[in-house]
């Protein structure tokens, strides 16, 4: 098990970073360009959760990437360090009432395209969100 | 690449081709602007061809719902033409394949809105 960790600062930048970083990760264990793609999403919508809602721009905050390869996997987790969030306030956004509302779907796209996904309090403070997406079931 | 958009008329349709990635920042922001001067001149039939879009994120989609909502409410009407696979997954997932008309055709989107 290989793993990278980067801090990241509280930018849109960090949002390019980020996507490069997994995706050079995720080529050298073998995803195809789906996964890729699906990965690359999963990525930017959590590190803008985390520059954006998490961390709120603010540049004394930093996003704390750690990228893990291993022969099957690829295991992501980015925790900002803001005030933490509950990911059962957001509405759902499939609901009929909420198909027109103009943001809360990032969550769910994350969900569609890795295949596990926890968010978790930050130690000592913040969320953590971890996503795992497997070589074998990707393929 | 950030977005590239323009827009062109086909009889009483605008037609509006965006390049590229629609994505927070700048991609969904130049989305927005112009969906947004569009309906504000009075177009009230307005075909977003997304055909050459290669990524669109979730903000990215948000101003998509969110320029349907502006043309719907200055009574015209928004469709979409010309989504790539990864496109339409996104429609799918989100459920938007409900709120949007959507066209693989130019002639046959055109055709719609008579």
């Amino acid at each position: 098990m290989a793993e990278r960790k980067i801090l990241l600062d509280s930018t849109l930048d960090s949002v390019e970073v980020a996507e490069t970083a997994v995706l050079g990760a995720a080529r050298e264990i073998g995803f195809h360009e789906d996964d890729l793609h699906q990965l690359g999403m999963a990525v930017r919508e959590s590190m803008v959760n985390a520059v954006v809602h998490g961390n709120r721009y603010n540049s004394r905050k930093k996003v704390h990437l750690s990228v893990t390869k291993a022969v099957d996997r690829l295991t992501i987790v980015i925790a900002d360090e803001g005030d933490g969030f509950d990911p059962n306030s957001v509405p759902d956004p499939l609901e009929e009432g909420n198909l027109l509302r103009q943001s809360g779907r990032g969550l769910l796209l994350i969900r569609a395209f890795v295949d596990e996904f926890q968010v978790l309090p930050g130690q000592p403070r913040g969320t953590e969100v971890r996503m795992v997406k497997y070589l074998a079931k990707a393929s | 690449m950030s977005v590239k958009i323009s827009h062109r008329q086909v009889g009483d349709v605008t037609v509006v081709d965006a390049a590229g990635r629609i994505t927070l920042g700048e991609g969904a922001s130049v989305f927005r602007d112009m969906i947004r001067d569009l309906a504000a001149k009075g177009n009230k039939k307005i075909l977003i061809n997304l055909n050459e879009v290669s990524y669109i994120d979730s903000s990215g989609i948000g101003e998509m719902v969110s320029s349907f909502t502006t043309v719907t409410n200055h009574g015209g009407q928004l469709k979409l033409l010309g989504l790539t696979k990864r496109v339409k997954d996104l429609l799918q997932i989100t459920k938007l394949y409900t709120v949007f008309e959507v066209f693989d055709d130019e002639s046959s989107a055109i055709r719609s809105f008579a």
